[in-house]
């Protein structure tokens, strides 16, 4: 039994690896491909309080756009103003997946840069749903069509030379 | 030509390796020191081939070699001389080859500063360093060879990713090599104690110095990692609870757990298999670090290439070295007579033991949160991540504990201390510790929600003031005349000196991480030109922007004006970089140091004509963190120092009649 002890490190270790052997044969499936023309993956998140939440149904009927976002993205901060300018078009909803935030801190940054968003899911960590919308960073936007299909994906901040010239022919094209 | 000579440099540097690797322990086992002796030879000789192959490759990178692969991947006729040089350990070949470059250096050093050593423990240990070589070698020559070449050359190369082209980032990473790789000196002096099957006093008064040595250089590379975070990345944290991170902070904590150990083993001939435990465990971080880096199981912001098939080499190579030390312990260490006696709580050595048993949580908790996305994900849980909260939760109220006993720790006597005695002593250091919470309390307010805050800096002062205590009374500091301090200070041992700085070190540390967490204002806004903003007490106001052109990138410079009450503290320069090669942005965070904290401002983009994007942190006390993680390392170099252990051979007869007397009492 003594004996037993003195070889448990070794046990540990082997252990580790089969799990690190498995890790190593999952591991191309830790960025889920890009899901353009793949319906949005399931979504039901609770709305950052004084705001509605964000489900898959939410998502039909209509084009929308999903922007993933934090407080603490500094790079959210920077396409913000362009965000609140194309609210105010009322083109097309925008919906906010506030990701890995506190609620309080995300409802101060509202505050201060003004927002742009109809809705807004909650997703705090670990942010199983950004994960499955293959999010790699913040912040990262989705055009979604009437279907609930994602018909573009756009990784980084939105700009508005993006906006004018590649998001909206997309989003006019859609609501034809 | 030249990069020819360096493959070939490292095939038979490679040969050489099983050379080592045999012969001395065949030698170390029938008692041929002829055959002992081919150690020490082989690994000089293993040594100078591998650093000829690692100045071919950077002849190549710095002569823009592109027909050399890894110089394509890696480089580009942008790219200054500074960087050409860096680049060499760059790239996922690159740093291998500084990686079996560096574990041939120490092997090297244990060969030369290695003469004391009782030639059967020298040849065996320098046959386990060249074991984990071959090992290594091999994986560079078959899965990563940096001397790879492309026909026909491209005229250019892709680039180097810009955010490594940085002064930290480039000299953070030979630190950290030296530090983790280092700490396979003291893997390769346990596995050859099993193999001999003797763990003594003497033993551990050999190990230490190495162990110090890789301890110094990890905490070097880790505060220069933590430096590049903080001002490259441009989030005001410099600390990401990140698995690189991670990966270099388990190490460091099993190493320090390895240096406070093995002074048990030294003075009391006690916790011998723990510490032979340790020192393999600590390498075998080392070992997982580079296999959680390298092969992509875990997503990082510092991930090279992602390769399965790398991974499951090394894997492999974990598995080998790890496994096989941990079987051949599983194996000796009921036979070892290792003389675990009892001791009392209260002494040197049953403080050294709770820094031992909580430094050793702190790495399983570290290591926990790293591996736990992969083990959810192996059994079928699908992708999650375990941000800061859970380290923040459950590691730092770990070592709040450690941070009380280390305060008096050094002041309890071996065997059996008197615990009343020894608090007396650091009586100024409780009362200035509570002093402190309660004004750092009322000084934020009163207010509930910071109490951990206060708490932090009440154990950072009450841990600087009992080590200064400690210190002052060991130089009879005002109680004697300052001539009589003078000379005790001369000849105090500058392993005290070195205990005294890391501990003060650690004090200022512990501040600066409590102080910037807890404190830290920030404020993102879009700025226009001539525009206030006050943040931290501190006004910053933005002058204006101008273009400016570096080597390689063109930049946006904002300049800020940062004034205190009307006076000028700071002018900060913040640049938002544009790279050619590759098209990356990147931003360069201005900061400036205070006694009092940072300031510190970032760039973003334009946000409409006369109006950018900017985010401005006051970061308090932030500064303290760089002087303690100095002290930290100047401690290491301290007491690496010290004449015991540089000169005198220690006896194993001496260390015998050490081990005559029952441990403990």
């Amino acid at each position: 039994m003594r004996r037993l002890v003195y070889l448990l490190p070794v046990i540990i270790v082997l252990g580790m690896a089969a799990f690190f052997y498995r890790g190593l044969h999952i591991n191309p499936s830790i960025i889920p491909p890009v899901l353009v023309n793949k319906p949005a993956p399931p979504t039901d998140l609770p709305g950052l309080p004084g705001h509605k939440g964000l489900k898959t149904a939410d998502l039909m009927g209509h084009v929308s756009v999903v922007d993933v976002f934090g407080s603490w993205c500094f790079a959210c901060a920077e396409e913000h103003p362009t965000l609140v300018a194309i609210s105010k078009t009322d083109v097309v909803p925008i919906y906010g997946i506030d990701w890995a935030d506190k609620p309080a801190d995300a409802i101060a940054w509202l505050k201060r840069h003004g927002n742009p968003y109809a809705r807004i899911g909650m997703d705090p960590s670990p942010a199983r749903t950004v994960v499955a919308w293959g999010v790699t960073g913040a912040p990262e936007s989705f055009i979604i069509d009437r279907h609930g299909i994602i018909r573009y994906k756009r990784i980084g901040p939105i700009t508005p030379d993006i906006w004018l010239h590649t998001m909206l022919p997309i989003v006019r094209e859609l609501q034809q | 030509m030249i990069t020819e000579i360096g493959h070939f440099a490292l095939i038979l540097a490679l040969a050489v390796a099983v050379v080592q690797a045999i012969v001395p322990l065949i030698g170390a086992s029938r008692g041929d020191v002829a055959w002992m002796r081919v150690g020490g030879t082989a690994a000089t000789v293993q040594f100078l081939l591998i650093f000829i192959a690692f100045l071919a490759l950077m002849h190549a990178q710095v002569t823009l070699d592109f027909s050399v692969l890894n110089v394509v991947q890696n480089s580009h006729t942008h790219k200054p001389m500074l960087y050409r040089i860096t680049g060499v350990w760059g790239s996922h070949e690159g740093s291998l080859l500084l990686w079996v470059t560096i574990l041939s250096l120490f092997g090297m050093a244990v060969a030369v500063f290695g003469r004391n050593l009782p030639p059967g423990l020298k040849a065996r240990t320098l046959s386990v360093q060249a074991m984990v070589g071959v090992g290594f070698l091999t994986f560079c020559l078959l899965a990563s060879n940096p001397f790879l070449r492309v026909n026909p050359a491209p005229i250019n190369g892709d680039g180097l990713n810009p955010l490594l082209q940085d002064p930290g980032l480039a000299f953070h990473p030979p630190f950290l090599y030296l530090g983790y790789v280092g700490l396979s000196v003291a893997f390769s002096f346990a596995v050859a104690a099993l193999i001999e099957g003797k763990v003594d006093a003497a033993w551990a008064r050999w190990v230490r110095p190495w162990t110090l040595a890789a301890w110094t250089f990890l905490t070097i590379g880790i505060a220069g990692g933590a430096w590049w975070a903080y001002y490259t990345l441009g989030w005001g944290g410099w600390w990401f609870w990140d698995p690189t991170e991670n990966a270099s902070f388990m190490p460091w904590l099993i190493a320090t757990a390895l240096l406070h150990s093995a002074i048990v083993v030294e003075k009391r001939d006690s916790m011998k298999g723990w510490t032979v435990l340790l020192a393999i465990i600590a390498f075998g971080f080392s070992l997982l670090g580079t296999f959680l880096v390298r092969s992509g199981v875990l997503t990082s912001v510092h991930s090279f290439a992602v390769d399965p098939k790398r991974g499951v080499y090394i894997l492999g190579l974990l598995v080998a070295y790890l496994g096989g030390a941990f079987a051949l312990y599983g194996i000796r260490a009921p036979s070892l007579r290792l003389g675990n006696g009892l001791f009392s709580p209260i002494s040197r050595e049953g403080g050294l033991l709770l820094n031992n048993v909580l430094m050793a949580t702190g790495a399983a908790t570290v290591m926990l949160g790293t591996l736990y996305p992969l083990i959810v994900q192996a059994v079928g849980g699908g992708k999650i991540s375990v941000g800061p909260p859970f380290f923040d939760s459950v590691f730092v109220p770990l070592m709040m504990p450690m941070l009380l006993v280390l305060g008096v720790g050094p002041l309890l006597s071996w065997k059996r201390a008197d615990l009343g005695a020894a608090l007396g002593r650091v009586k100024l250091a409780a009362v200035i510790a509570i002093a402190t919470v309660i004004i750092t309390w009322f000084a934020q307010g009163g207010s509930l929600r910071l109490w951990w805050a206060a708490g932090g800096m009440g154990l950072a002062a009450w841990l600087a003031i009992a080590s200064f205590l400690e210190l002052a009374e060991r130089l009879r500091l005002f109680r004697a005349p300052l001539a009589e301090s003078w000379r005790r200070a001369i000849r105090l041992p500058r392993s005290a000196w070195g205990m005294s700085l890391a501990h003060g070190g650690l004090a200022l540390v512990v501040a600066a991480m409590f102080g910037s967490t807890a404190w830290q204002s920030q404020s993102v806004q879009n700025q226009k030109i001539g525009q206030t903003v006050t943040v931290g007490g501190y006004g910053f106001t933005l002058k204006g922007i101008r273009n400016v052109k570096g080597p390689n990138y063109s930049a946006q410079q904002a300049t800020f004006v940062v004034t205190q009450d009307g006076r000028q503290v700071a002018v900060l320069h913040p640049q938002q970089r544009h790279f050619v090669m590759p098209p990356v942005p990147t931003t360069d965070a201005a900061i400036q140091g205070t006694v009092f904290g940072d300031v510190y401002a970032v760039l973003g983009g334009p946000a409409g004509p006369d109006s950018w994007v900017t985010r401005i942190y006051f970061n308090p006390l932030m500064p303290w963190m760089w002087v303690g993680a100095g002290m930290l390392a100047l401690g290491g170099f301290a007491s690496l120092s010290d004449r015991r252990h540089r000169v005198g051979a220690p006896k194993r007869a001496r260390a015998a009649a050490t081990a005559a007397h029952p441990a403990g009492a």
